[in-house]
């Protein structure tokens, strides 16, 4: 230690609150995102899964399932991608549990910072991130016989697609990572939601050999609609019978859940 | 003189039936320190959290630097600093970006959070450490790097929640010497702790809080004056040698020797040249104590006589 007196400011609190309530997020998404590049065996092993997952069922299940009108690797990279955006947000709740846990959280709070900031920080890393996850499916998905069927809109289309549910997504888990014990537990709630909602829908095979009560959920909730709304975008098919509902089920889940993540969050001790 | 920080009655209920705290009112006086001392889980950390605005209390009042932590918490952070044991930073991030951060979420424009951070690492001695993530940090090293984004802003209010609580002596007193200089300079500070020793050595008042109430309250001369003063235990081959000893001080000393079989009980209230004078008394005698141990009253001594029970910290680890 040097010199005896301190260094520092006086801080003036001046900005309009949706400048700071978004210059906040940004640097707490920044921080969010400087954590995920310093654990690279973080970083490998959630890019491996993804690819684990492409070459199993391309080559374990490709040639048992074929579905009607379209190769199997080209039915399945679209469930896959569905999949991976929607199992990446778990690290959305872990995260957060963490943040918590480890009083992170507290030093967020006892900052004149917005409140939501925290949330939207966590969310907006992870969809961040969740475009290196989707360019890295494809680009696997490439490797293995995967071709766009439409066209570069389409791509365009269901990109922004899986962005937008998984922001949605994410939300979700935030109330899951804020009302945990622990970011371990965190991780342990998130899967009887997610392999449900992802092994009972179109992501893998086609639903039409499920019994009908199974095929009807399948094809209604939200991971099923999104699946189907995106391989409409990117192989063809009847796109707007699926994009409306899978864009009205994201609209949905963000308008529930991010303003009770938000509560949570003021409420949370 | 005005009071920067002031709670009047605060209650939190945990739960049901859990009460965090019970009524908890103190004062702290601008640019002094109040040590708020208690075994685990008596309420330090819930009234400091109230105080910092990161949790709403059930009842009562509180007002840090005239804003009050219910209607005016983003006053309130802006002219607080927080620091300890559970307002972290972030492992994942440098000492450097750890403190940049916080600066920018005060507000500040990148470069002159990016400044600030420089000077408080070279302030605190972390330069060298800047650029390593803060998980390869020692445990003082951490606190320290805490304590300097409590400091980001130069906030006129600190608090710091057990701050030297599992800390090695010499980081212990790095810590010290902190605060002693923030104080100098103007700061007001409340902290917490489960070491009386930290209390006395400073905080110009003390309030002793148990079970969410507060206890007992004062400086830390007149805590220890309520429980009496350091013992002088010496120790003597045989109850024969003790008794002769407990004679030479029964007319000399002020105040009544207490034996215990071969064991005398003096008290010291005048300091170390007391014990000298003891020691002159007994070689004139030509008797030689065999051993001797000079006691200062703890913070479960404290507890003792006021709340006529151990601290629960010490139970545990008499488990």
């Amino acid at each position: 230690m040097t010199a005896s007196v301190l260094p520092g400011r006086a801080v003036a609190l001046k900005r309009s609150r949706l400048r700071a309530s978004i210059g906040d997020s940004i640097v707490v998404t920044e921080r969010n995102l400087i954590g995920y590049l310093r654990i690279p065996e973080q970083l490998f092993f959630s890019s491996v899964q993804p690819i684990m997952f492409v070459l199993l069922f391309r080559y374990v299940f490709g040639g048992a399932i074929s579905p009607p009108g379209m190769s199997y690797v080209d039915y399945l990279i679209p469930g896959i991608l569905v999949q991976t955006v929607l199992f990446g947000s778990v690290s959305t709740s872990v995260g957060l549990a963490e943040d918590l846990q480890k009083g992170l959280v507290d030093r967020f709070r006892s900052l004149p910072m917005a409140r939501s900031a925290v949330l939207a920080g966590r969310t907006s890393a992870d969809s961040i991130r969740n475009v290196f996850v989707i360019l890295l499916v494809i680009g696997v998905g490439y490797l293995v016989g995967f071709r766009v069927g439409t066209n570069f809109a389409g791509f365009l289309a269901a990109f922004a697609l899986l962005l937008f549910f998984a922001y949605a997504v994410s939300w979700g888990f935030s109330c899951i990572g804020l009302s945990a014990p622990n970011s371990e537990t965190a991780q342990l709630m998130a899967f009887p939601i997610l392999f449900p909602l992802t092994f009972a829908s179109s992501a893998f095979v086609p639903t039409e050999t499920m019994p009908s009560w199974l095929r009807w959920f399948a094809d209604h909730q939200p991971v099923g609609v999104v699946v189907n709304a995106t391989r409409a975008l990117l192989e063809g098919g009847p796109t707007a019978r699926w994009v409306i509902p899978a864009v009205i089920w994201s609209l949905a889940l963000l308008f529930v859940f991010a303003p009770l993540a938000v509560w949570r969050y003021r409420k949370t001790a | 003189m005005s009071a920067a920080i002031e709670a009047h009655g605060l209650v939190k209920v945990f739960g049901s039936d859990v009460k965090a705290l019970d009524g908890v009112s103190l004062s702290v006086e601008e640019g002094t320190v109040l040590g708020l001392l208690g075994p685990n889980g008596a309420g330090k950390t819930t009234t400091v959290r109230v105080l910092t605005t990161t949790l709403v209390p059930d009842e009562g009042q509180a007002f840090v630097n005239g804003f009050d932590v219910v209607r005016q918490p983003n006053k309130v952070r802006a002219s607080i600093g927080l620091a300890g044991q559970y307002a972290a930073v972030d492992e994942n991030l440098t000492g450097r970006e750890n403190l940049r951060m916080v600066g920018q979420l005060f507000q500040l424009s990148r470069k002159d959070a990016s400044r600030v951070a420089d000077e408080l690492l070279e302030h605190f001695g972390l330069t060298e450490a800047a650029n390593r993530p803060s998980k390869t940090y020692s445990g003082g090293m951490r606190r320290r790097l805490d304590i300097a984004a409590a400091l980001v802003v130069r906030p006129p209010v600190l608090f710091l929640d057990e701050p030297t609580t599992g800390l090695d002596p010499s980081s212990r007193n790095a810590v010290w010497a902190i605060v002693e200089d923030l104080v100098a300079n103007g700061t007001t500070v409340l902290l917490t702790t489960q070491y009386l020793e930290e209390a006395d050595r400073l905080a110009d008042q003390i309030v002793v809080v148990d079970r969410g109430q507060v206890i007992a309250e004062g400086t830390a001369a007149e805590l220890k004056s309520r429980l009496g003063e350091t013992v002088l235990d010496l120790g003597f081959v045989d109850e024969h040698a003790a008794a002769r000893a407990e004679s030479i001080f029964a007319g000399s000393w002020g105040s009544v020797p207490v034996r215990e079989g071969s064991l005398v009980e003096l008290n010291i209230d005048a300091g170390p040249s007391q014990v000298m004078i003891a020691l002159r008394h007994l070689d004139e005698a030509g008797i030689a104590p065999v051993t001797m141990v000079l006691r200062e009253p703890s913070l479960d001594d404290v507890f003792l006589s006021i709340t006529g029970r151990r601290t629960e910290a010490d139970l545990e680890v008499g488990k």
